[in-house]
């Protein structure tokens, strides 16, 4: 239906030439606009309406005086339904500090949160299908697990600022929700205007890179050069996502391109990853709670591990 | 006079909803003085670890992201 939408406007209507490049990408951006806003709006309403998402507030008092790895298993899989703004998470970090959560459990939630939500995967699925989105999350899940753990080796609570300690939380009640449909309906609403205003420009750019590099990069220079064989493309993925930075939604059209032009699973996994989990400005917000050291081994933990998740899948593609 | 404090660190969304509440007493002709609480232990004292919050008199009544308009209008007449 959508293909059918694309063709329409960009052959019939522009009047583009079907196997020109120009051609090409025009028709693949149609179709992704169309495919991942009308996806993306459902998406948000409806987990909207089922209140699906969960506060961090709540993580926390869930999370606080667990055993570790259970502590682990909460935080990882609530990371994942917890949507995750950057401007949060100096406030989110000292909240679990004060909670005495154990500084591993909530790194493996800091990784977890921003790279894993569920409306990049109901779109991973919708756009490169089940099998992928199983892969993205699978190895997201594996990923922030493992992370944390070897964070949590390097007793990182020496890199703490002194202030972070001394902060005492309040217990605040949260209002409580108006559960009737229409409060549904109204809290559904303004979660996609949200939503989809803050991430439509990381989208709309996922969506024209994904779509000059399906219209202009040749399948055999893909194939020579990005086919999986040499090792070195999946680090070097991982470094090119550092500096980048996307939502996980944004970066799946990219994804979508490469994949379809025979670059390897694992090196577009590599990428997926570092560009929705490593960022920059993220990494600098967090400076204001931990030292340069941590920040540092943080980084490069979580960029030797996206590197082996993607030599993994590559071998095993 | 209401008095109200914005919570958060000085993101966007913390400058929106100030914005937002502010224009809100104006349409009700209610008296606010708001204030925009950035540091963060202060914001913590309160229980808020997803900013933006909304204090009204003392009491939290909003705690992550921008509120919705019909929910601003109602404190104004509380």
């Amino acid at each position: 239906m959508f293909e059918a939408f694309a063709n329409l406007l960009a052959f019939g209507l522009l009047g583009l030439d079907p196997v020109s490049r120009t051609g090409a990408a025009v028709q693949f951006f149609i179709m992704d606009v169309a495919k991942i806003f009308i996806l993306l709006v459902t998406v948000i309403y409806v987990m909207g309406l089922l209140r699906a998402v969960v506060a961090p507030e709540r993580v926390r008092a869930f999370v606080r005086g667990r055993p570790d790895w259970q502590a682990r298993v909460l935080a990882v899989s609530l990371g994942a339904v917890t949507p995750f703004c950057s401007c949060s998470s100096v406030p989110l970090f000292i909240g679990f500090v004060e909670a005495g959560i154990p500084l591993g459990v909530t790194f493996s939630f800091l990784i977890a949160s921003p790279m894993i939500n569920e409306v990049a995967a109901v779109i991973l699925i919708g756009i490169l299908g089940w099998k992928l989105a199983a892969l993205y999350v699978l190895a997201g899940l594996v990923v922030a697990w493992i992370g944390g753990l070897i964070m949590q080796c390097f007793r990182p609570e020496r890199w703490v600022e002194d202030y972070v300690w001394k902060i005492r939380m309040g217990e605040a009640e949260l209002p409580a929700p108006d559960t009737s449909f229409l409060g549904r309906h109204r809290f559904a609403l303004g979660e996609v205007r949200e939503i989809v205003g803050r991430i439509w420009k990381w989208v709309l750019i996922g969506i024209g890179v994904g779509a000059l590099f399906h219209g202009f990069v040749p399948a055999g220079w893909v194939s020579e050069h990005l086919g999986g064989e040499s090792w070195y493309t999946v680090p070097a993925a991982v470094l090119l996502g550092i500096p980048l930075y996307s939502n996980a939604t944004g970066i799946i059209p990219v994804a979508e391109a490469m994949l379809g032009k025979g670059v390897a699973v694992g090196t577009t996994l590599a990428l997926m990853m570092s560009v929705a989990a490593l960022s920059l400005p993220e990494m600098l917000i967090l400076r204001k709670v931990i030292r340069w050291p941590a920040l540092a081994l943080f980084a490069g933990v979580i960029a030797v591990a996206f590197t082996l998740v993607g030599w993994v899948f590559n071998a095993l593609a | 006079m209401k008095q109200i404090k914005v919570l958060g660190s000085g993101c966007r969304n913390c400058e929106i909803t100030a914005n937002v509440i502010a224009q809100a007493a104006r349409e009700a002709g209610v008296e606010v003085e708001i204030e925009k609480v950035t540091d963060v232990a202060e914001i913590m004292a309160y229980g808020v670890m997803s900013t933006p919050g909304v204090i009204v008199d003392g009491k939290l009544v909003h705690a992550g992201g921008i509120p919705g308009p019909d929910a601003v209008r109602a404190w104004m007449d509380e």
